[in-house]
C-alpha cells in the first residue's frame, strides 16, 4: 500500500466518523422531538388504564400496575358513550359522501367542459377560500333555526352536499392532468359527460378523491364548533361534543366524584378512529398535503 | 345554417345544460352558506338581536360599545394577537428545523414523519383534555418531570400568567407535524444541483441554507404563514376545553368570545360585529403579507 493510498483512507476514515458523529446527533434531535410528540399520547394511553385514584399518586406510575380496564366499561355507563360513536360515523361518512359527489362533479365541470359563466364562477368559488368561518357561523345558525333543524344532525350533513371550495381546487388541479386522448376516444365511443366523469374522472382522479374523503372524515370527525351550536341532546351529540360534557361533569377529581379515568378512556376512543385512518391513508394524506402545499 | 352547424351547437347546448348541472350544488352552495351569510352577518352587526324578537336597527353603535365600553374586548384582541404570533413563528422556525433535518436523508425519515404528524390528526378535543391533564399542577406529567430535576412547576392553566404560554406550547405541539410536511415537501422540490454547485464554490452548510434552502423555500414558508395565521385567528376549540377563556379572561381569543355573545348570551348583533372584526383583522393581515412577501418571497420561475 503507497503512503499517499494511506493517507487517502486515513483522512477519508475522519470524514466518514465525522459523518456518523453529526448523523448520531441528527437522530439523537429527531428522537426527543419524537418521544415529545408520542409521550403525551402514551400517558393517555397509561392514564386510561389505571384504577381511580392512580392517576395521582406521587411518583407517578409510568405502566400502569394493575391494569384497569373497567373505566372502558364505567365510561359506557356514565355517558352514551356508543351513542356518540356511532352519530360521529354517520355525520362524518355522510359528509365525506357529499363532499366528494358535489366537489368531483363541479370540479369536472370546470376541468373539462365549456359553458358560459365558467371563469366567472370558479372565481366566485376560489374566492370563498378566503373566507373565515367565523363570518359565516350565526346566519348559518340562523338558517338551519329556521328550516327547524336545530338539534338534528342535518346542519352537520347537509352543507357538505353543497361542495367545498377548497376540494373543488384540489380535484380541479388533478382532473386537468388527466390526458384529453382519453376524453376523446370515449367520446368517439359514444360517452357523454356523465358517463366520461364517471367511468373516465372518477377512477383516474381516485387518489386525489381518496385524499378529499380523509380531510373530509377527519374533520367531521374532531370538529366541536358545529355540534356544540346544533346539537343539545345527549344522544345525538357527536364523540368531540360528548367528552367536553363528560368532562365538565366528571373531571373534577377534587370533589371526589369525578372519574378521571373514564374521560381518559373516552378521549382514547375519540382518538383512534383518526389515528386509524391516518395509519390507512397516510399516503394520500401526505400527497394531498405536499400538493396543497406547494400549489398554495 | 348548414347542419352540421347545427349539430355543433345542440352539442354545445347541451354540453353547457350538463355543466351548469355538474356545478349548480356547488354555485347554489356558496350562495347559500357563504354570500348570504357574508351580507346577512353585516346587516346582523348593525341591529341588537335576540333571536327572538326581530332585529333592531342600531347603526354602528355596536361596534362603538366594542371598542369603547367592553370590558373584554382589547383583552380578547391582545390574547388573539399574542396566541397567533405566539404559535405561528415558532411553529414556522421549529417546521423549517426539523424539515431540513429530515431532509438529510436520514433514515428512518418517514418512521419520524409519520410520528410528528399524529397530534395533527387527532380530534382537538382529545388533546385538549389531555393537556390539561398534562398541566395539572399537582398530578400532570410535566409538573412531575419538573419536580425530578428539581423545579417547583407553576400552576399553569390556573394562573393568569402562565395560562396563554402554555394553551401556545399545545398549539405549537399540535401543529408541528403540519409545518415539517410541508416544508419537507418544499425540500425535496429543491433541486440537488444548487447545492452542488454551492458546494463547488466553497459554501458551507450554513452559507448553503442562508443562500438556497431559505430564498427557495421562502414560497412556501409564506403559504404557512398566511394560512397559520388565518387559522389561529379562529381557533376556539383549544381554549373552549383546556381553559374556558380563564382565568380572569386571561385566555379568551376572539372566537370563544364570539360564541359566548351569540350562542349564551344571545347578542347575535355584537357576535356578528365581533365575527366582522375577525374578518377585518384576517383580511389586513393578508393583505400586509402579501405585501410585505413582494420583499422577502422568492419565486424561482422569475429569475
Amino acid at each position: 500500500m503507497g503512503a499517499q493510498e494511506k493517507r487517502v483512507t486515513s483522512r477519508g476514515w475522519r470524514i466518514a466518523n465525522r459523518k456518523a458523529l453529526s448523523g448520531l446527533a441528527v437522530h439523537l434531535v429527531l428522537l426527543g422531538a419524537a418521544v415529545t410528540m408520542i409521550l403525551p399520547l402514551l400517558w393517555l394511553v397509561s392514564s386510561s388504564l389505571k384504577e381511580p385514584g392512580r392517576q395521582f399518586i406521587w411518583p407517578p406510575q409510568i405502566i400502569p400496575n394493575p391494569v384497569y380496564f373497567n373505566n372502558y366499561v364505567d365510561l359506557f355507563a356514565l355517558a352514551p358513550m356508543g351513542d356518540y360513536m356511532v352519530n360521529s360515523f354517520k355525520i362524518a361518512i355522510l359528509s365525506v359522501i357529499g363532499t366528494c359527489l358535489s366537489s368531483s362533479l363541479a370540479a369536472f365541470a370546470f376541468a373539462r367542459m365549456r359553458f358560459p359563466g365558467k371563469n366567472i364562477l370558479f372565481a366566485a368559488v376560489l374566492g370563498t377560500m378566503m373566507l373565515p368561518g367565523a363570518v359565516t357561523v350565526i346566519p348559518t345558525f340562523v338558517i338551519m333555526r329556521w328550516l327547524g333543524w336545530i338539534d338534528t344532525h342535518y346542519p352537520l350533513i347537509v352543507p357538505a352536499y353543497f361542495g367545498s371550495a377548497f376540494n373543488v381546487f384540489l380535484l380541479r388541479q388533478a382532473y386537468l392532468g388527466i390526458p384529453q386522448d382519453l376524453v376523446d376516444a370515449a367520446k368517439i365511443d359514444g360517452a357523454g359527460f356523465t358517463r366520461i366523469y364517471w367511468q373516465l374522472f372518477i377512477p383516474l382522479g381516485m387518489p386525489i378523491l381518496a385524499t378529499v374523503a380523509i380531510f373530509g372524515f377527519l374533520g367531521s370527525w374532531n370538529d366541536l364548533f358545529g355540534p356544540l351550536i346544533y346539537l343539545n341532546t345527549q344522544e345525538k351529540m357527536t364523540v368531540a361534543l360528548g367528552l367536553t360534557f363528560l368532562r365538565a361533569r366528571m373531571g373534577n377529581y377534587a370533589s371526589g366524584a369525578g372519574h378521571f379515568g373514564a374521560i381518559m378512556a373516552g378521549s382514547l376512543l375519540g382518538l383512534l378512529p383518526s389515528l386509524l385512518l391516518y395509519s390507512i391513508g397516510q399516503k394520500y394524506f401526505i400527497q394531498g398535503l405536499a400538493r396543497t402545499g406547494i400549489k398554495g | 345554417m348548414s347542419v352540421q352547424h347545427a349539430g355543433l351547437s345542440r352539442l354545445r347546448r347541451t354540453e353547457a345544460w350538463t355543466a351548469w348541472v355538474f356545478v349548480a350544488p356547488v354555485v347554489l352552495g356558496i350562495g347559500i352558506f357563504q354570500l348570504y351569510p357574508t351580507l346577512f352577518s353585516l346587516y346582523v352587526s348593525l341591529t341588537d338581536w335576540n333571536l327572538l324578537t326581530p332585529p333592531r336597527w342600531v347603526g354602528l353603535s355596536n361596534y362603538v360599545d366594542l371598542f369603547t365600553v367592553d370590558r373584554f374586548f382589547y383583552q380578547t384582541l391582545i390574547n388573539t394577537a399574542t396566541y397567533a404570533l405566539g404559535t405561528v413563528l415558532p411553529g414556522l422556525a421549529l417546521g423549517m428545523f426539523f424539515a431540513v433535518l429530515l431532509n438529510r436523508n436520514i433514515r428512518g425519515q418517514q418512521i419520524y414523519r409519520a410520528i410528528y404528524f399524529v397530534p395533527v390528526v387527532a380530534p382537538a378535543v382529545a388533546l385538549a383534555i389531555l393537556w390539561a391533564w398534562l398541566y395539572d399542577p399537582n398530578f400532570g406529567l410535566i409538573n412531575s418531570v419538573l419536580r425530578i430535576v428539581g423545579i417547583h412547576g407553576p400552576p399553569w392553566l390556573g394562573s393568569t400568567h402562565w395560562a396563554m404560554p402554555a394553551v401556545i406550547i399545545e398549539a405549537i405541539w399540535a401543529g408541528l407535524g403540519f409545518n415539517i410536511v410541508i416544508f419537507l415537501a418544499g425540500l425535496q422540490g429543491i433541486s440537488r444541483e444548487y447545492y452542488e454547485a454551492a458546494a463547488i464554490d466553497g459554501a458551507n452548510a450554513a452559507q448553503q441554507f442562508g443562500s438556497i434552502t431559505l430564498p427557495l423555500l421562502s414560497p412556501v414558508t409564506f403559504f404557512l404563514l398566511v394560512t397559520g395565521v388565518i387559522g389561529a385567528w379562529q381557533d376556539f376549540t383549544i381554549t373552549y376545553v383546556m381553559t374556558g377563556g380563564g382565568p380572569a379572561g386571561a385566555t379568551q381569543l376572539i372566537v370563544l368570545y364570539l360564541y359566548t355573545q351569540a350562542f349564551r348570551n344571545q347578542h347575535m348583533g355584537v357576535a356578528s360585529a365581533l365575527a366582522y372584526t375577525v374578518f377585518v383583522v384576517i383580511v389586513a393581515l393578508t393583505v400586509l403579507n402579501f405585501a410585505l412577501s413582494r420583499k422577502w418571497v422568492f419565486y424561482e420561475e422569475a429569475v
